[in-house]
Order: C-alpha cells, then structure tokens, then sequence
C-alpha cells in the first residue's frame, strides 16, 4: 500500500499517509476537504492511532470520510456526531474518537450535541469544517453564511435583520470549562496548511493526554456553491472570511482538571 | 386471607414505609401482593399515599375503587379517600389530627386511633405514628400476622437506624391494643 | 438494594423499573444513558446509582436527542446498552432509533408510557402502541416490542430484549406503563443465561489486523437502498417467524376472549376469574410481543370463540391489528380506556354483556 521511491530515487521523502485510502477524490476542484483529510490522516499516522480510532462522520459532504481515511468509522445522524462520539468513547475509553463535522451540521442543528459534549469535557476531538453553506444540498444558508452573503435561501444577501450573525463556533466553545483546546485555522497557504496540522496535533495530543475536548475549526471553500473559480475562493478564505472568523488557537489548557 | 387498604397521609408521616411493610410482610407469609404508590405530580405538595392488596389468588389491579381498608394519617386524606371505601370496611383514623366529625358515613367499622399522641407520649417518638396506625390495622383486619410484621422490620429499616427496631415493635403492640389485640 | 444482592432463589418486593435495571444488569448491560421525565426516574436513578460499582458508565445527557444517540455510539462499539423514558422523550428518540434500524444496531429502549398527546399527563396510558409497534421514525423499519404485565416480566422481558435485540441486530422496545413501573410485586431474580449472548464481529473495535469497517445507515450507490431494505424486510419476516410471543390465559372452552397486554391484561385477569366463578367462559391471549404481533394466534382465536374482546388504555389502536389479522370483523368488540386503568368491575360489565348478547 505504501508507496515506494521509484527507481534511482535513493529514499523516500514524501509518501501518501498510511490512513489516507488510496482512492481518487469525488470532491469539487477547490475544494478543501481532501487537504483537510490529508491532515487528519497524517496526524493519525504521527501518533500511531490508526488501529486504535473510532472515527465519527456527520450529515452533509463530511459524511464521506469513511471512504477517505482508512479507519473504522461509524456515521452519524445530521448534527448528533459529538453524542455518537460521546458514546463510543464512554464504552472504550482506550480508543481515539474523533468528529468530522461541517458547520451546518456542527453550527445549526447539532449546537447542542456540540455544547454539551464540550461542557462535560469529553474526551474526544471535533474536526470543524467552516465552509458558510450548506454544501451537500444545494449551497442554502449556514449559520456561518457571511453577512449579504447570497446562498439559494438568501437569495438577496443574508442580513442580520432577519437571518442573525453568522457564528463564531471556535470562540464560543473555548468560552466552555470542558473544552481543553479550540482554534481556528485555515488551508489556503502552504504556511496555514503547516500550522493547521500543528493545530490537530494540539487537538489529538490533548485527547492522548486525557485533557477533554478539543475543536479545530477550519475555513474552507465550496467554489460550486459560491459559484467561484477554486482560486476567487481560496482569495475569499483569506480575505473576509479570515477577517470576520479570526485564525488563532482560542484556548489551550496545559494541566488536566482533577477532582 | 385476602384485602386491600388505601394508606394516605402527609409526605413524611412513613406511609409509603408501612405500606411496603405490610407488603413485605404479606409476601412473607406467602401471599401474592402489589403495592402501588402516587407518584410524579401527586407526590407534590405535601400529601402521601399508597395502595396494597393482598391475595390468595394472582392480583389483577394494583389499584382498587372499592377499598376494603383506609388509613387515614391526616385531614386533607379524608376527604379525598372515604367515599372510596366499601360499605363495611375498616376506616383506621389518626385521631390526633383527623377530627371524628370529618367521618361522615356510618356504613363503616370506625377504629380512632390517636397515633401521634401515642407515638409521642407512649413510644416516646412521634415518628412512630404511622407504625401506631399500621398496628391497629394489622390486628383490625388480620391480614397478616403482627408477629410476622415484627420480623420483617429490619428488611425495611435501614442498618442505621437498627437501633429503633424495638421502639417500632412498641408501637406496631401499642397500636394493635386499641383494636384489641394483645400481644 | 444493590444488584449484586439480588438473590436468585428468594422473591423479593421489587418496584417494576427496578426489575428491569436488575434485569440489564443481570444480562451484563454496563452502559445507560437518560433523560429524566415521570414516570420512569427510578430507572436513571438507580443505574446511576449502581452501574459506577459494576464498572459501568451512566450519563445524564442534555436530552433525549443526544441520549439515543450515545446510546448508538456504545452500540456501535459492540456493548450492551440501554436507556429508559416516557412518550415525550421516546418521540425524541425516533430519529436515532431510525438511524439504528438501519445501520442495524442493537439497544434496549424503555418507554414506561404515559398520556398524550404532546405534553399530556403522567396517568398510565396505552397510547404509543401505533409509535412503538408501527417504527415510529421514518423510512420503515421495526423495533422489537415486549409488553411485561408483571413485576416478573419487567426482569425477564429485559433479559430477553437484550438478547433479540443482539440475534437480529435491531433496537428492542419495552413497551410499559406508569402502573408496572412504579408498582411493588414480589420477584425471584432468575438468572441470566449468557449461552444467549452472541458475538458481535461488526462492533467498531479500531482496525487491528483487518479491514477498516463502517456501520452506516446511507446507501447511495445503485440500488444499494433497496437491496437494504429487503435485507431488512427479510430479517423481520425472520423474527416474525420465530420470536412471537404470548400467554394463552384461561382458554380453555372459552367462548370470549379477552385480547390485551400490559397493565389492561392484568386487571383483565381479575375480570376473568369473576366471570369464571358467574359460570362465564371467559379467557385471554395477553401478546408479550407486540411486534411481532401473535397474528396466527389470533386469528385461530377468532375462529373458536364467539367474540373477540380487545381491551386498551386508549382509543384503540391494537384492535387495528387485531382485525387485520381475520376477516370475522363482526366478532371483535373494543373496550377503550384512553390514559386510565380498566377497573375489574366495568370489564367483567362488559363480558356479561357479551355473554347476554350471544346467549
């Protein structure tokens, strides 16, 4: 499976992560979850997890990580990742559980799942991935949408008035006593693609380590439902969505709580 | 032997304690039993109550409509339960706080039974009321045997509280003379 | 009373949602998650309790949303695992039990039922017979329902739910009420069998030395969902076949026969001896499965009898199935208490009745 140097090559510098399947991508062009898998995947093969993970798939296009990262994994129903996960990891303690969630699922209709499982410090690890839409159905409003943002159920640009603020998800649980690491990170960039990594690092070492809950919240595209060219959308990435949805670890905690 | 008794009371006076240990007891003996307590919203504001029936034969209902038995603890029970009690069953009244004028049907065996008083001035604890009343229904009816009520306290009393397993057999005796039973 | 001192021989005066955490236990279920809601507290209430003693794990989660959910995570790693409530909560909890169905995950769900509906009141009530027996989410599927009548059965039928729930891989229902909930009967705590239980090679363990695996409930290549739902389809038929259940009750020469389960056989019960000791011919076939539903023993019934009475704690629903189950239509009769307990009395009323009429 692993893939040799070729030929005259004298050795490997770069190989495909072992828990990444080796299959090709059904996602849009610009699309950012196969970078996002990819890191997953490698920081799975950096502490050796892979026989040892119970991965967690959500509601929409995050669903289709079991076809990706070659773990075992057991799917969700829309926004309900984190109590799956909650009762996956409560049965087997020993095991590395981890949520793959988009922000319809983890912002809207899974807010609570989320909340609590952060407030009671479950052990386990959430891989947020922001991209301001609904993807899988059509591209309609996510609580993320930017404001004037127009999705097919915002046809005239969201506005506050009557659709509210899109949500700050990574902030709002750092604010949460259970929660030992939140932060925001983006894959536009070679050099946001290296600290995002270091930023699941964080997020997984916390869970090895028996800290709580971690949530790593990514920025990310859907150039189809944006109805933009992969690069107009990696420029959207770094300019407004970064400005309203600042990169940044937002809580880190160093020492386990005891009772 | 068969019957079945309606116990009602304020929260705290031990009724859903001496229906279960009428329970007990009659299992004990052998018997089929239920016992059937108000719960949820009925358990709020203060009232208690709780239904056994005790049977030869496989009990259908745990709740009854016509009670053979009724013991009353308190005023507010009495109002709520006597027009359930069939005609000629046994009304065990705590007649330190249920008025005898509160019993307004005479087709009924009357006992008054002025538990609190003598839990407080016999017993020497007025927590022993509701063991006074249970005493006299005991020997009332004859449902089951007192002597078999004696042994079942400590599967109902705690290890804590032990100690106060002779005050309670004191007050089972005290209650079951008024029906003029004598141990 | 701890479940460790349970003692196998002796009876003891056991409060109906207790019987059935003894039983949970006893069947090696380490895992519950709740909500609270009346008239089922005892049941969270006492696993909290007691599981952290057994080495198990209780959790209030924020909902009964979230609980069927945990409860399909611990599933999917291939524990026993169950959790209890009451119509409101169980609404709540179709979602996840039409996820479970059709990622074919096992799990005991306890409704000890109560009025609706919506908010309704905390009487006991027969009421989500249609919710239970029917699958109450969407897509089509079935639970396992058992309906204890017993203090007894609250132990046994949970012991037994665990196991069918594990043979077919489906979520198992028991379906029972505020009246064998919060009662008190004496018990005997039979022991468990645990030649009953079976492995589980599809739990999600981490892939040690074999193929990643996946417990999913969406199929969008080809025809993968219909194929699914034959496979389904399949294995109800299975369990149709081989797990009906029900107590035949006084037949013999009966010429009415009472149809009930639950808290209404019960007091039916009572109403059956009476009309015995007035000379009445009087029996019942009490289902202890509701699905699957005893549709042969029925429709045998319905050709030796003179009627058929069905008796529910609601407006009738049962007595739906009752009449599908045989074209003599004109020999069922109904006897409908919505959200109250039949009394004895207007039962045994209404088998005079019968018993005059045909006469």
């Amino acid at each position: 499976m692993s893939a040799p140097g070729k030929v005259g090559f004298s050795k490997a510098v770069y190989t495909r992560p072992r828990s990444l399947v080796d299959v090709k991508s059904h996602f849009c062009p610009g699309c950012h979850h196969g970078t996002i898998h990819k890191i997953v995947a490698e920081c799975i093969d950096r502490y050796d997890l892979r026989e040892k993970t119970i991965g967690v798939a959500c509601v929409g296009c995050s669903v289709f990580l079991y076809d990706y990262i070659d773990v075992d994994v057991v799917e969700s129903p829309h926004g309900r990742a984190p109590a799956v996960a909650t009762g996956v990891k409560r049965a087997q303690p020993d095991k590395f559980v981890f949520t793959y969630q988009g922000d319809g699922d983890l912002a809207a209709i899974g807010t609570s799942e989320v909340i609590h499982a952060a407030n009671r410090g479950e052990n386990l690890s959430v891989i947020f991935v922001n991209n301001t839409t609904y993807g899988m159905t059509g591209g309609q409003m996510a609580p993320t949408t930017m404001l004037g943002q127009k999705t097919s159920t915002t046809p005239y640009g969201r506005d506050f008035r009557s659709d509210g603020y899109p949500i700050r998800m990574a902030e709002l649980l750092s604010g949460l006593e259970g929660t030992a690491y939140s932060a925001r990170v983006a894959v536009s960039t070679p050099a946001q693609i290296r600290k995002a990594k270091e930023s699941v690092r964080k997020a997984f070492e916390m869970q090895i380590s028996g800290m709580g809950f971690s949530i790593v919240e990514f920025l990310s595209t859907c150039p189809t439902n944006w109805g933009m060219k992969p690069l107009d959308a990696q420029k959207r990435v770094l300019g407004e969505m970064s400005e309203y949805f600042p990169l940044g670890v937002f809580k880190e905690r160093k020492q386990a709580d005891v009772a | 032997m068969t019957g079945d008794i309606i116990m009602a009371g304020f929260g705290g006076q031990g009724i859903l304690m001496i229906g279960n240990l009428l329970a007990i007891t009659a299992m004990e003996e052998g018997k089929h039993v239920t016992w059937f307590p108000a719960y949820g919203v009925e358990m709020r504001g203060g009232t208690a109550n709780c239904t056994v029936v005790v049977s030869d034969e496989e009990i259908g209902s745990p709740v009854v409509g016509r009670p053979k038995g009724l013991l009353i603890m308190n005023g507010p029970s009495m109002e709520k339960f006597l027009p359930m009690l069939a005609p000629g069953g046994d009304l065990i009244i705590n007649s330190s706080l249920v008025e005898e004028r509160q019993v307004t049907r005479n087709d009924i065996r009357l006992l008054q039974v002025p538990a609190d008083d003598i839990a407080r001035n016999k017993i020497g604890s007025r927590q022993m009321a509701s063991m006074v009343a249970l005493g006299a229904y005991v020997a009332r009816s004859g449902i089951v045997k007192l002597s078999t009520v004696f042994d079942c306290l400590p599967k109902v009393i705690s290890k804590k509280y032990e100690k106060f397993i002779p005050l309670n057999v004191n007050a089972l005796k005290e209650g079951a003379a008024l029906a003029g039973f004598h141990a | 009373m701890s479940a460790l001192a349970a003692s196998p021989s002796k009876r003891i005066l056991t409060k109906g949602n207790e019987a059935i955490c003894l039983g949970a236990v006893a069947a090696g279920c380490r895992h519950y998650y709740g909500y609270p809601i009346t008239p089922q507290n005892d049941i969270p209430e006492y696993m909290a309790a007691h599981l952290p003693a057994l080495g198990g794990t209780f959790l209030q989660a924020e909902s009964e949303v979230a609980t069927i959910n945990i409860i399909l995570g611990t599933s999917a790693s291939g524990k026993r695992v169950m959790t209890s409530s009451s119509g409101p909560g169980i609404s709540l909890m179709q979602e996840g039990l039409s996820y479970m169905a059709g990622s074919e995950l096992p799990a005991v769900i306890v409704n000890i039922s109560r009025s609706g509906p919506g908010l309704g009141g905390i009487a006991p009530s027969q009421g989500d017979y249609f919710q239970a027996v029917k699958g109450g989410g969407h897509g089509g599927y079935r639970l396992i329902v058992l309906a204890p009548h017993s203090v007894q059965e609250m132990y046994t039928l949970t012991m037994l739910a665990f196991d069918l729930a594990d043979k077919y891989r489906t979520p198992a229902m028991i379906l029972g009420d505020a009246v064998v909930g919060q009662m008190k009967e004496p018990f005997v705590a039979s022991p468990y069998d645990p030649a009953s239980t079976v492995e589980k090679p599809w739990a999600l363990t981490g892939c040690v030395g074999r193929e990643r695996r996946n417990l999913k409930s969406l199929h969008l290549k080809d025809n993968a969902i219909e194929v699914h739902n034959w496979k389904l389809h399949e294995k109800y038929e299975r369990i149709r076949k081989d797990e009906t259940r029900a107590e035949s009750y006084m037949l013999d020469g009966a010429t009415i026969a009472i149809v009930a389960f639950g808290t209404a056989a019960r007091v039916s019960k009572t109403a059956i001896q009476w009309a015995r000791k007035e000379g009445i011919a009087a029996g019942m076939l009490r289902p202890i499965t509701l699905f699957p539903f005893p549709e042969r023993e029925v429709f045998e019934l319905a050709r030796t009898v003179d009627v058929l009475l069905v008796i529910e704690m609601n407006t009738g629903q049962m007595v739906e199935d009752v009449r599908q189950c045989t074209s003599l239509h004109d020999r069922i009769a109904f006897l409908g208490k919505p959200c109250v307990m039949p009394t004895p009395e207007e039962i045994l009323e209404r088998i005079r009745l019968l018993a005059g009429r045909k006469g």
